[in-house]
């Protein structure tokens, strides 16, 4: 290992532009001739839009035009389209309502756009949004997913009688209620896992630049995947053919999925430059971001979990009714069903598993991918079951998920996924080592002394990364490929550019992928560039997201290099009079092995360019492409335990200790990875403690602030106590499981069963904010 | 943001008189109220009078039993004092729990009174000081300066140049914070006098804005200890009930911070 290459703790490369202001993001882009968007949003979470009257609006100073639905519908600009999908359980396909970016007829949530208002200010176009005049017809509201799918409840949509998307199941029912029904002890549990709002720091931004002359237009917006922005641009809203079309996703701040998915604005944006001639910049401010980001998470479920005599788990039954919002977002509809069901085996030997998953539609902002997706809302739910159990059945937690872990590699759940590698034992035994898991009772009785209520919670989770082998997630229903591109371009003088599909918004890839780059050649990370989210520089590439950088979009950069490597070695052993065979690659320089004679990169590169001395019949030039497609998913594991002490009196709940002891396989970046990890621990305490997302009966998000919505803040939180067991992940070949949503995957659970066992009351709902914990307290101590 | 014209005074009589010219004049001290109330578009003041850079309104001072604050001396200031600190402790103590550093660095007691939000500390430290509250027109005493929610007895275009506190034999406070805004969710002062008079008040939790508890006061004034207080009944009549606590929660709260507060006054 270099002191830059693989498992090098190099500090980031991008973060002395970013943390001395100087990173680059859509809102600094600022084009001659701009004018500012500024959306008409319905104040109503359901209602007819009767009459749009821009007419007092367009008179106010600096306003070039407004524009609206049917104008969009006018010039044949598609719907916005859910790219997955899921048939229900009687073979129907699911039932989309349709989606358009401006609502021409009938809005279903609030916040959602009417109109828009270009100015040559942004305060002159927000003054006259606020003075376009929509005259709406309210419409009864239905905002909750049990009140949706009851009998006479408001419909949204007409293509889904009922509210319900879809009915989708998985497993085999009868086998699991046979398993059920003979079973020795049966488990059950009602969960609500909560809506949250992502808040990435930095909304969502676009600026649309069409230039008449070439009838072309460049969009710098603020995507996960700018690749996946202009196929669907091009492809479904028919803004234009994506030759005509540059999509450019600058310095990102964050975006845990919500910008993954193409909104209604970007795509106005661009749509609305042509029309006005003239470049548009919109940016969301804080109440847009919550009224209008794709929401995560949203599930009401009732599982049982069936066990023999001996603890040994024989069946799962799982019915969760999943809230998708008041439209289908991009990758809505596979959230709850193959990102959710598929890992509702955890890390245990369940013979038989049976999910059902039924889908609404409600009057609320959409709901997709948050960090983790589906996944988060698995572990919980299997890491809650077996807390409980082991509560009911009256044994250690520990020692009865032990019992069922799952040992033998590889190993194939009864739901889909076969899981390659892994070793639970061990980071179960590291985390108990490292909160010192045996001395807790002393812990506790001594608490209680102090009047203060101790608990301990464990969550043994596994999630699916890497995705995906783009042939099974087609089978599934999914509407693209899930490969990843690379480029590699060493220039003449021996420094290399990396494009890349992959993009960075926050997880470091101009240092992580130029250490694997510099591992493999000996040079420093400073020779090497990494080019990414710019579709003008990058041919294709699928983006961010799922953990998937690492195990696909590095996978797809060794492949490239391997290409670039070979050619290399055959201009040395040209140069160097050796056999090609003899070359190795070592500081820079390519050897013959066993000898002194040597050729430095940029040597063997200049000689790739002048091409005046290279083995006859070769092509001049250094750069080479791949296209990297896994075989499998990547499945990175671990155990997370917190330690938390209640206050009885106001319900508060401290951290005394939380250990994460993680398997990701190999560690490019110890440092990077660590990092990830807290930041997802973050979210994943922030759901279980913090963070609840509330609408009332009208629909109207109660918590559409900081003010309201508990966002984590850095004392809300513990010093994490953060480390590793390693298994290599077999299926690419660094080894890589991917580190990027496991904090926030495994931890809601840990917390939740801490302080569930702290207070001796199960029933208790996240966010565990104190009101709720101090009125769990009293229901127990009422009952007792 | 609305447009709006920017002014700077000098004094207090120049901000009065530029109040009164504007059409809808406000007055501007740290703007960490009325900024974010401008961003979201509530209010659009014709004219903002900034008054933090008037000499006459910054500064500290104690003299034999009162303890004065200027109107626009800033947290932080008031937080780090010695002064403070020796002459009333608990009241640095509370002010050093508003908010964030950003926030104690711009925003003043003057206006954070003048706002009176439900869930803002000093209210509480006035009210069970029995502070007075100095204008350019005339002195208020703090029980009759807050009038419920965001409601003062202060006259369009009056202008808080100082506070005035008795200094106590003992106080302190404590503050059961708000999850998100970290506002108190229920912030207890309580005071004992040096003739042996106690003050208890109570913010975040009253529909009613910043209250006294008679009950605890009569309690604490048999007998200044927190078990003193384990026999009082506190009704949730009146009190508030939204997402982060419950009236029967804030009711407990109010006991149980009222002891902690006891406590730690000593
Ligand atoms: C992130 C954040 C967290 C906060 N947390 C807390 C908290 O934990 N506890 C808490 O108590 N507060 C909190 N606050 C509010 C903070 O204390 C405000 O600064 C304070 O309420 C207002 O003081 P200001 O100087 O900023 O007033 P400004 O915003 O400048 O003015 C507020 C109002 O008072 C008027 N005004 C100002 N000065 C005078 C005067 N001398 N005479 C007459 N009228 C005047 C103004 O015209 C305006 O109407 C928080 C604020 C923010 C932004």
């Amino acid at each position: 290992m270099s002191v830059e290459g693989i498992g090098a703790s190099v500090v980031r490369k991008e973060d002395k532009r970013f943390i001395t202001g100087k990173g680059r993001y859509v809102d600094d882009v600022r084009i001659h001739g701009m004018t500012y968007a500024a959306f008409v949003r319905s104040p109503h979470a359901h209602a007819k839009v009767k009459r749009i009257d821009p007419s007092e609006a367009l008179k106010m100073p600096g306003v070039v035009a407004v524009l609206n639905g049917q104008q969009l519908a006018d010039d044949k600009v598609g719907n916005l389209i859910c790219g997955w999908m899921i048939h229900s359980k009687d073979g129907s396909p699911m039932k989309m309502g349709a989606w358009p970016a401006m609502a021409p007829e009938t809005v279903r949530f609030v916040g959602q756009a009417v109109a828009v208002v270009l100015a040559e200010s942004r305060n002159q176009a927000r003054d006259a949004a606020d003075a376009v005049v929509v005259d709406y017809e309210e419409l009864p509201v239905v905002a909750d997913v049990r009140a949706a799918i009851a009998p006479g409840a408001p419909q949204l949509h007409p293509e889904a009688p009922g509210n319900i998307i879809y009915d989708w199941v998985i497993g085999d029912e009868a086998a699991t209620d046979a398993a059920i029904k003979s079973a020795a002890h049966l488990v059950s549990i009602d969960l609500i896992n909560n809506r949250l709002v992502p808040n990435a720091m930095e909304p969502r931004a676009a600026v649309a630049d069409y230039d008449a002359a070439e009838d072309h237009y460049t969009l710098y917006t603020t995507s996960q995947n700018p690749h996946v922005a202009r196929l669907v641009l091009s492809a479904f809203y028919n803004i234009a053919p994506e030759h005509k079309l540059r999509v450019i996703a600058p310095d990102v701040g964050g975006g845990f999925g919500s910008k993954i998915y193409i909104y209604p604005e970007e795509m106005v944006a661009l749509w609305a430059s042509k029309k006005i001639q003239r470049p548009v910049k919109w940016t969301a401010d804080r109440t847009e971001s919550f009224l209008t980001d794709a929401h995560g998470r949203d599930h009401i479920t009732h599982a049982q979990m069936a066990f023999d005599k001996d603890h040994k788990i024989v069946g799962l039954k799982v019915k969760t009714h999943a809230n998708l919002g008041a439209y289908m977002s991009l990758f809505s509809s596979s959230v709850p069903t193959y990102l959710y069901a598929t890992l509702l085996s955890g890390q245990y030997v369940i013979p038989n598993i049976h999910a059902e998953v039924i889908s609404v539609y409600t009057n609320t902002t959409p709901v997709d991918a948050y960090r983790g997706a589906g996944r988060p809302e698995a572990s919980f739910l299997v890491e809650r079951l077996m807390e409980t159990a082991a509560r009911q059945l009256k044994v250690n937690p520990a020692e009865l998920r032990r019992k069922n872990f799952i040992t033998q590699f590889p190993y194939q759940t009864p739901v889909i996924m076969a899981y390659d590698v892994g070793d639970f034992n061990a980071s179960l035994d590291a985390a108990k080592k490292a909160i010192d898991y045996d001395g807790f009772p002393a812990r506790k009785a001594k608490a209680k002394q102090e009047g203060k209520l101790r608990g301990i919670g464990l969550s043994c989770y596994i999630e699916a990364c890497g995705i995906a082998p783009s042939k099974a997630v087609g089978s599934l229903g999914a509407g693209v490929g899930l490969w990843e591109s690379a480029e590699v371009r060493v220039n003449p003088v021996g420094t290399i550019e990396i494009l890349t599909g992959s993009h960075s918004h926050g997880q470091g890839h101009e240092t992580t992928f130029a250490q694997v780059v510099a591992d493999r050649l000996g040079i420093s990370i400073g020779q090497v560039a990494i080019v990414h989210g710019d579709t003008d520089k990058v041919q294709f590439g699928m983006g961010t997201y799922g953990s998937r950088s690492g195990p696909v979009g590095l996978t797809a950069i060794v492949k490239a290099m391997e290409k670039v490597e070979a050619k290399a070695k055959k201009i040395a052993a040209h140069q160097l009079e050796a056999s090609e065979g003899d070359i190795v690659i070592e500081d820079g320089q390519f050897k013959v092995a066993g000898t002194d004679k040597a050729i430095a990169l940029p040597m063997v590169a200049l000689a790739a360019y002048t091409a005046h001395n290279l083995p006859d019949g070769m092509e001049p030039g250094l750069k080479e492409s791949a296209f990297y497609d896994p075989t499998n998913f990547t499945f990175p594991a671990g155990t997370h335990i917190c330690e938390v002490e209640v206050d009885p009196n106001t319900g508060k709940t401290t951290f005394i200790n939380f250990v994460a002891a993680d398997d990701f396989g190999r560690m490019i970046n110890p440092m990077i990875v660590e990092g990830q990890v807290h930041g997802g621990l973050a979210q994943g305490i922030g759901q279980a403690l913090l963070e609840g997302t509330v609408y009332d009966d009208n629909g109207q998000l109660v918590t559409a602030s900081f003010m309201d919505y508990t966002m984590p803040r850095a004392d809300d939180l513990p010093s994490f106590n953060v480390s590793h067991t390693t298994t290599l992940c077999p299926g690419n070949p660094l080894g890589i499981k991917g580190c990027g949503e496991a904090g926030a995957i495994g931890s809601s659970a840990a917390v939740i069963n801490a302080i569930t066992d702290a207070i001796g009351n199960d029933n208790l709902v996240m966010p565990a904010t104190p009101v709720r914990v101090w009125n769990a307290v009293h229901a127990k101590q009422a009952a007792e | 943001m609305h447009e709006t014209t920017y002014h700077r005074a000098s004094s207090v009589d120049e901000a009065a008189t530029l109040y009164a010219k504007g059409s809808e004049a406000r007055y501007l001290a740290g703007g960490h109220t009325l900024l974010p109330v401008m961003k979201q578009r509530l209010a659009s003041p014709s004219d903002l009078i900034d008054i933090a850079k008037i000499k006459d309104l910054v500064g500290i001072e104690a003299t034999g039993d009162t303890l004065t604050i200027k109107a626009a001396t800033p947290y932080f200031d008031i937080a780090t004092s010695a002064t403070v600190k020796s002459a009333i402790p608990a009241l640095a103590y509370l002010i050093s729990l508003v908010g964030d550093p950003a926030v104690r660095h711009r925003g003043t007691i003057g206006g954070s009174i003048a706002n009176n939000d439900p869930a803002a500390d000093s209210p509480a430290a006035l009210l069970a000081l029995d502070a007075t509250v100095k204008t350019n027109k005339r002195s208020i005493k703090a029980g009759d300066f807050f009038k419920g929610l965001f409601t003062t007895a202060l006259d369009d275009g009056e202008l808080i140049t100082a506070v005035s506190f008795p200094i106590p034999a003992k106080a302190a406070y404590a503050k059961f914070p708000h999850p998100a805004s970290r506002f108190a969710l229920t912030g207890v002062f309580v005071a004992k006098t040096k003739t042996g008079d106690v003050r208890v008040a109570v913010t975040g939790a009253s529909q009613g804005g910043v209250m006294r508890m008679p009950a605890i006061e009569a309690a604490l004034k048999a007998n200044w200890s927190a078990s003193a207080i384990d026999g009082v009944t506190v009704s949730d009549q009146g009190l508030m009930d939204d997402l982060h606590g419950t009236s029967a929660y804030r009711a407990n709260l109010i006991k149980v911070m009222a002891q902690r507060a006891v406590t730690a006054a000593g």
